[in-house]
């Protein structure tokens, strides 16, 4: 591993004054980062190390009802926080259905937005990536791509964002509350990452010294907590990145949908949020045409990158799974495996 | 030197009498749980030095340039090893004298032959620096276009198979036997390149002093491996010291002594003092051996009455370019089934990938995940149910050979299984089962089998006037619990409590006890411990039988028991005398025994010799997804004598894992264009963990077996493996209706 500067600040301002010098970069709970310099696919000079700055590991209420959480909160203390998982349970049901419970201890939430996406050809440092090297070419183009975006790849880049939790949040209309040199700002969580486009390396709207100190969840968040449900299909019922995800929340009255939220995630460079599956959602009758409908919507503009076609029957079919999830009800508790279609399937056919 | 271990066993756990068939913990447990148990990289000589190597980013041409300079002038590097200035070997690496030497990459030249081939080692004073220092050389390369997949290079039929099978074998007339069936079937599936993967990385920590070497480092075949190094550096085997006392894990990859092992070495010579070299993750896909891809086609033909009357198995595989290990995949046909007509065949093509090695039942497993598939079409095409198919085609005699099993309690392990699964209420036809959540339900069998073989062994017992015992073999034990189980087979042999045993084994320098691999470790090692307990003790009988002042003089033919550290007159057990009391009248020490344990040669060529068992899976695939998850699995198996059934049932847990890896997980994606391997890390190449099986059941089935070896013991290692695998595929196509056709089963196979 090549040497660098190990700084750690004790202040906020120290933190960003300190990472806006370039070649910098953040460690917090290091579960990327740190397997990124060893696997030379990032070789910062100057680590700024975050992990003990005060208050930034605190969950608060807000007094419009909205709820702030600091970046340094444990992936693993979010989901586990009762009051937590009963208001935003499709976002704790994320949390856990992610990584291993080792790496959600040692997880931030900070960190979580900012990780890195598992192209294989993004690690492999013989590997052409835009990501890794502007204009350097994109070797998953044409090579073992079955796992890649269908939805606002271009070809550039055809990488996805491996989140789970982001994705609750980007249908929850979270916030990214940043401070940098010039102050705080926030920025909604939907513009917080990009698209590859013709620059797959700008991944997030940080610039230079830029921290990510919170995420805010408005307070109409909260009026989902009936209805709201995160699916995440994977190769693997213990421990894989999502093949597909989803997170669906709906507020049915009396039959119609009087509300409704739709994201996808592993289809994209970012959590993808569904806003036309949500305007054929919104007003409907809420069953199974309709989810199908908003389903087509939500995937009108996918075409495969690769050997991926199949990534858009099966997102298809899990929007359609996850609203009829999230029409269900939230669990009283939540399931043994989260997120998983193991967990139960609502309104199953028992017919073969 | 002699590694000390001082095992915590419990006296609870201590049992009277037998030793052989308690079911013991492992002896080695505490040492493990609470980080006492030393392994390789654990070790750290004064003096230590780190090795990193530099490897090979494309498959194939030559490596242009180094910065060596670079890497030297990184701080904290001491020296970097290139073929210019690698200290001489006595044997070409490249040279094979027998079909069991691979060849080594070990910087002979500047030439690649496969990703990840090592083509430097920096070594430096912390692991940090030689890291750095091995990015610091910026190798630059002259590629050449790489050869990936099965249809990336020419075909051809290979000399021999595995351990040296003809590549084509018939008997009987497929042909004909095809064209008179009532019923056929022609079915194709592909297996994916697998990676052994053992949890703890290939490491070494090698000190030289003068012309003798100290190794530590985790082998499967102690003796070979020192053989192999003595070869390569021109010294008495006997200078080479290795100690392995616990492997993490070996699979076969840790069979043979592998190239960067050896790069380990000869950095420690470079540099004058001792060197430590542990593989990265991502270093183990390419120098440590695979399990090569294999497609397989399968024709059979069925009479009216759901008997065979063919069985065509075909199998295209791959070696590397430089060497031969080919995956007898088809000869997985050889054994299970009776058919009139058997053929089986292979051809190969030659890739840019290190060479294939044997990986937990190489050939089996992926012969038998495609015949299982096979019979459960061919089952379905008559009509018939899996199972009652199975016992219409039973092998009485090895079908290939014609000769009687030594013995094959294979029905008792359908009956077992079967029953304990509930296979009676499954229904014929596909996707007819749900469950109460709507999830598709299929049921599935697969038979496993697996040769029963033995090597060479030797091991050297001792009884002390103190009435203590020694016994001493250079066994490896894997985790499979090599050491509880020897130790029992040993204090059965002295007639001591195992208590009274002080067994010692992972060491070059005891005596050989072959290889821990071919699921013969147990069988070969532990009849050299037998046969060595039973010659210290018939020296002891001798000496008391022979003594007047003994109660057991002239006990001559009647014979005396050893038991409890005493020997009894067999005919009258009134009349005893202690070990401590025999030797000290003798005025002596200690007395010693040797043993070794071989195949018996009167038995060998007039039996058939295989573990059996039956191995039933229910899967849950969801409708909508096809994402797959076994939810129980039941194994019945045979495999002669069982020295520790709390061992043996890991065996086979582990095992029946690995099957499920196998037909739902494992598969190590190679990049099309330049043959990199795209998921060479834990995270993405995928292995089931607890939330992946739920649920796994081992049935042990008694089975005595007169003729494998005095003690009859076949050998449980790898056999889970098989059935498994095609008990889960054939699962699935019971909850779907989609018969896989692929490896593993893809979430796009199933989405219709």
């Amino acid at each position: 591993m090549r040497d660098f500067d190990y700084i750690r600040p004790t202040s906020i301002p120290d933190a960003i004054a300190a990472a806006a010098e370039p070649g910098s970069a953040y460690l917090a709970g290091g579960t990327n980062l740190l397997d990124l310099m060893k696997g030379g696919v990032t070789s910062p000079e100057r680590i700024v190390d975050i992990s003990r700055l005060p208050e930034l590991n605190r969950t608060e209420r807000l007094d419009d009802g909205g709820l702030r959480i600091g970046a340094l909160v444990r992936n693993a203390d979010l989901a586990h926080d009762a009051a937590f998982a009963k208001d935003y349970s499709a976002v704790a049901e994320a949390l856990l259905s992610g990584a291993s419970a080792q790496l959600r201890n040692a997880a931030t939430v900070g960190g979580n937005l900012l990780q890195r996406t598992r192209c294989s050809y993004f690690y492999d440092t013989a590997s052409a990536c835009n990501k890794r090297v502007s204009g350097a070419g994109c070797a998953a183009l044409g090579g073992e791509n079955r796992l890649h975006a269908v939805l606002g790849w271009s070809d550039a880049c055809i990488a996805t964002h491996p989140s789970d939790f982001c994705v609750p949040l980007v249908a929850l209309d979270a916030v990214v509350e940043i401070e940098g040199t010039r102050g705080r700002r926030h920025v909604t969580l939907e513009e917080f990452h990009r698209l590859p486009g013709a620059a797959p390396q700008r991944e997030n709207a940080l610039e230079p010294g830029d921290l990510i100190v919170a995420v805010r969840l408005p307070a109409e968040a909260a009026s989902f907590a009936a209805n709201a449900r995160y699916l995440k299909v994977r190769e693997r019922t213990s421990y894989a990145f999502a093949v597909v995800s989803a997170a669906a929340a709906l507020v049915v009255d009396d039959g119609k949908i009087r509300a409704a939220r739709l994201a996808l995630g592993g289809v994209a460079a970012k959590p993808w949020r569904a806003r036309a599956a949500e305007a054929v959602l919104l007003g409907a009758d809420a069953n199974e045409a309709t989810f199908a409908s908003a389903a087509n919507a939500a995937l009108a503009d996918a075409s495969p990158s690769g050997d991926n076609a199949f990534k858009i029957e099966l997102a298809r079919r899990i929007v359609v799974r996850a609203l009829m999830s999230a029409q269900a009800g939230t669990p009283e508790r939540l399931p043994a495996l989260p997120a998983s279609p193991f967990s139960s399937i609502p309104g199953a056919r028992h017919d073969a | 030197m002699t590694l000390e271990l001082s095992f915590n066993q419990q006296p609870g756990h201590l049992r009277q009498g037998s030793s052989i068939g308690q079911p013991l913990t492992r002896r080695d447990g505490f040492l493990k749980v609470t980080g006492a148990a030393r392994y390789a990289a654990d070790n750290h000589p004064p003096g230590t030095l780190y090795a990193v190597l530099a490897v090979a980013s494309i498959a194939r041409g030559r490596v242009a340039s180094l910065d060596v300079e670079a890497a030297k002038a990184h701080s904290g590097v001491v020296e970097v090893m290139t073929p210019r200035n690698r200290p001489a070997l006595a044997t070409d690496p490249d040279a094979k004298d027998h079909p069991f030497m691979f060849r080594l990459d070990l910087l002979q030249n500047d030439q690649v032959r496969y990703p990840n081939q090592s083509i430097a080692v920096v070594i430096a004073e912390t692991l940090e620096a030689a890291t750095e220092g091995a990015a610091l050389l910026s190798p630059r390369y002259e590629a050449l276009p790489a050869r990936v997949g099965l249809d990336g290079a020419k075909s051809f039929v290979p000399r021999g198979v595995g351990v040296g099978n003809p590549a084509v074998q018939e008997k009987g007339d497929v042909e004909a036997g095809l064209k008179s069936a009532k019923t056929r079937i022609e079915a194709s599936y592909e297996t994916p390149a697998q990676y052994h993967n053992a949890m703890e990385p290939h490491a070494i920590v090698a000190a030289w002093d003068g012309d003798r070497l100290s190794i530590d480092t985790p082998s499967q075949g102690l003796a070979m491996a020192q053989g192999r190094i003595a070869g390569l550096f021109g010294i008495p085997p006997q200078n080479v010291h290795i100690r392995s006392p616990f492997l993490g894990g070996g699979f076969g990859s840790k069979g043979m002594i592998s190239g960067p092992q050896v790069l380990g070495i000869l950095a420690a010579r470079l540099v004058g003092r001792p060197v430590k070299l542990v593989l990265r993750r991502e270093q183990m896909f390419g120098p440590v051996g695979h399990r090569a891809p294999t497609r397989q086609t399968l024709r059979m033909g069925m009479d009216g009455e759901g008997r065979l009357t063919a069985i065509d198995h075909r199998a295209k595989t791959a070696s590397s370019t430089f060497d031969d290990f080919f995956e007898p995949a088809a000869d997985a046909s050889h054994t299970l089934y009776a058919s009139p007509a058997i053929a089986t065949s292979h051809e190969a093509v030659r890739l840019d990938t290190g060479t294939p090695l044997f990986m937990r039942a190489p050939g089996e497993a992926t012969g038998s995940i495609a015949l299982e598939s096979a019979i459960d079409e061919a089952a379905h095409a008559c009509g018939m149910d899996p199972l009652e198919f199975r016992l219409k085609n039973y092998a009485e005699v090895e079908p290939m050979t014609g000769k009687p099993f030594s013995s094959k309690a294979l029905r008792e392990c359908y009956s077992q299984a079967a029953k304990a699964f509930g296979w009676a209420s499954r229904p014929l036809q596909p996707r007819l089962m749900r469950d109460a959540d709507g999830f598709l339900t299929g049921w599935g069998l697969g038979t496993a089998t697996f040769p029963a073989l033995m090597f060479q062994a030797e091991a050297r017992a001792v009884l002390r006037a103190d009435g203590s015992g020694l016994m001493e073999t250079g066994a490896q034990d894997m985790g499979q619990g090599a050491w509880t189980a020897f130790a029992q087979i040993a204090a059965d042999g002295l007639g001591l409590d195992i208590d009274q045993v002080d067994f010692r084994a992972g060491s070059s320098d005891l005596p050989n006890a072959g290889i821990a691999g071919g699921s013969g470790h147990t069988a070969t090692a532990g009849m050299a411990i037998h046969n060595a307990g039973a010659a210290v003790i018939a020296r002891l009988a001798d000496l008391a039988t022979g003594n007047e002042a003994s109660p057991l003089f002239g006990a001559g033919n009647e014979g005396v028991v050893a038991r409890g550290g005493r020997l009894y007159r067999r005919d009258d057990e009134n009349r005893s005398e202690s070990y401590g009391e025999i030797l000290t009248r003798a005025g002596l020490i200690e007395i010693e025994g040797h043993g070794t344990g071989a195949p018996d040669p009167a038995f060998q060529e007039a039996y058939a010799k295989h573990a059996h068992g039956a191995v039933f899976a229910e899967v849950k695939v969801d409708p909508d997804f096809g994402q797959i998850r076994v939810t129980r699995l039941v194994g019945a198996f045979a495999a002669g004598r069982v020295i520790n059934p709390r061992l043996v049932r890991s065996q086979y847990y582990g095992g029946m894992i690995w099957g499920v890896s196998f037909a739902l997980h494992e598969e190590a994606i190679t990049d099309r264009r330049s043959g990199r391997i795209q998921n060479a890390n834990l995270a993405e190449y995928h292995v089931p963990v607890n939330a992946d099986v739920p649920s796994v059941e081992a049935i042990l089935v008694h089975e005595d077996d007169p003729y494998v070896n005095a003690l009859g013991i076949k050998g449980v290692g790898e056999i889970g493996v098989t059935g498994t695998a095609g008990a889960v595929a054939n699962a699935v196509w019971h909850a779907t209706g989609v018969r896989p056709r692929r490896f593993p089963i893809r979430i796009e196979d199933l989405l219709g």
